[in-house]
């Protein structure tokens, strides 16, 4: 039976992997981010998952405002790194898990979380940034990788509650596939951060720390935050911190926190780090 | 009446325009073009002449004097949205910095400053 043993929430912001793929993720700027994940890679080294589920957002890129899925799960046996315009980020392709995949949009869609099935997608940033933190520069993922897309940039994003009730469905899903596996659940995005007009450059600290420890510990409670709370404290992109709570929902309540880092700046961003394990 | 009913909802956030359906709407020729420069040709070619690529356009007269500036604000009140904007960034060579310090009438240097010394606090 395959299994989730462990949760990862992780910050995606473009620069990071920027600041890797130019090699200056040593310099006095980007040293005290990537100390962040000393941890964190020796972990995964040890964990050794079969596969990782991918919660992230397409940043206009496999997606425009053509179609828009609240979320969407990968089932293709591969997923290339795509231009966003700044040319393709140098890393390895991820391979799929598309077995794994389609049982899981089965077992969601009769479950009433209706995924949409994506069979051909390019991935962005917010997929490809997470994998750099968590396993360096590799000539090739040492996993495979299901993406699950969720719409976070046209508004309405779908609700915490929604998020964290569709990790649980996560969960029934990757259980009840036959075959054993170990399965690592990333949630990734955020912490507070505004991107856009005079408003630019928010960080709400408080604000982030308190959903940390929230989601953690109670995140039943976490997943009550309001849309216009998120968009308020933590700028209108620091809502991407819903996908945090499909991971936590993947998780059983009990899970037991084994890493946590924050740190400001990474660029315009709040950086936020968690790994939750499932006792 | 949506003007009305969107400031209601999302009143209490300052200097913000949430991408909303009405701005989505509003956006939606804009946005699908700057995923043109998702092509290194049309980067290219944007880079070359940048008005006469606009020109080629089915942009309208504002939205393409908006790209011309690189006045991102006015841009967000066209229905533009950040992560479709920024590929006019990325042609251009800027970074979320640089076009938040542009947003914000900040210099490039003070806005990283302000980064550096724990962000814009959410509440003015």
């Amino acid at each position: 039976m395959a299994r989730i043993t462990a949760g990862v929430g992780v910050s995606h912001m473009g620069a990071i992997g920027n600041a890797m793929d130019k090699g200056l993720a040593a310099d006095a700027y980007w040293a005290p981010a990537f100390k962040g994940f000393e941890f964190s890679r020796r972990w995964i080294a040890e964990q050794k998952p079969d596969v990782v589920i991918l919660v992230y957002n397409d940043h206009a890129t496999a997606f425009s405002m053509d179609i828009i899925p609240t979320f969407a799960l990968g089932c293709a046996e591969r997923f290339e790194p795509a231009d966003e315009g700044w040319g393709r980020r140098p890393v390895p392709a991820a391979q799929g898990a598309p077995e794994l995949a389609w049982h899981i949009a089965e077992s969601m869609i009769l479950d009433e979380f209706d995924i949409t099935i994506v069979n051909r997608m390019e991935v962005d940033h917010g997929f490809t940034v997470p994998l750099s933190l968590m396993f360096g520069q590799p000539e090739a993922w040492p996993c495979r990788v299901i993406p699950l897309a969720v719409n976070v940039v046209q508004y309405p994003p779908p609700t915490g509650r929604r998020c964290y009730h569709l990790g649980q469905a996560l969960r029934r899903a990757v259980e009840s596939f036959e075959e054993d596996l170990k399965v690592v659940v990333f949630g990734t995005g955020g912490l507070s951060h505004q991107l856009q007009g005079p408003r630019a450059g928010l960080i709400n600290r408080e604000f982030d720390n308190r959903f940390l420890e929230m989601l953690s510990r109670e995140p039943e409670k976490a997943a009550q935050i309001p849309h216009v709370e998120y968009l308020r404290e933590a700028g209108t992109e620091g809502i991407e911190m819903v996908m945090w709570l499909i991971m936590r929902g993947a998780l059983p309540r009990e899970a037991r926190e084994v890493h946590r880092f924050y740190h400001v700046p990474a660029s315009n961003t709040a950086l936020g780090h968690l790994i939750l394990e499932n006792p | 009446m949506s003007q009305s009913r969107r400031s209601r909802r999302f009143a209490d956030i300052p200097d913000t325009v949430v991408f909303d359906a009405e701005q989505g709407r509003r956006g939606y020729r804009l946005n699908m073009w700057c995923l043109t420069l998702m092509k290194a040709e049309n980067r290219a070619a944007f880079q070359a002449d940048a008005a006469a690529y606009v020109e080629r356009s089915a942009l309208n007269a504002e939205e393409r004097q908006a790209v011309l500036a690189r006045d991102y604000n006015r841009m967000i009140e066209l229905g533009g949205n950040i992560y479709y904007l920024s590929r006019i960034a990325a042609t251009d060579g800027h970074s979320f910095q640089k076009i938040g310090s542009m947003m914000s009438g900040m210099t490039e240097e003070a806005f990283r400053e302000m980064m550096l010394a724990g962000g814009r606090k959410p509440h003015g």
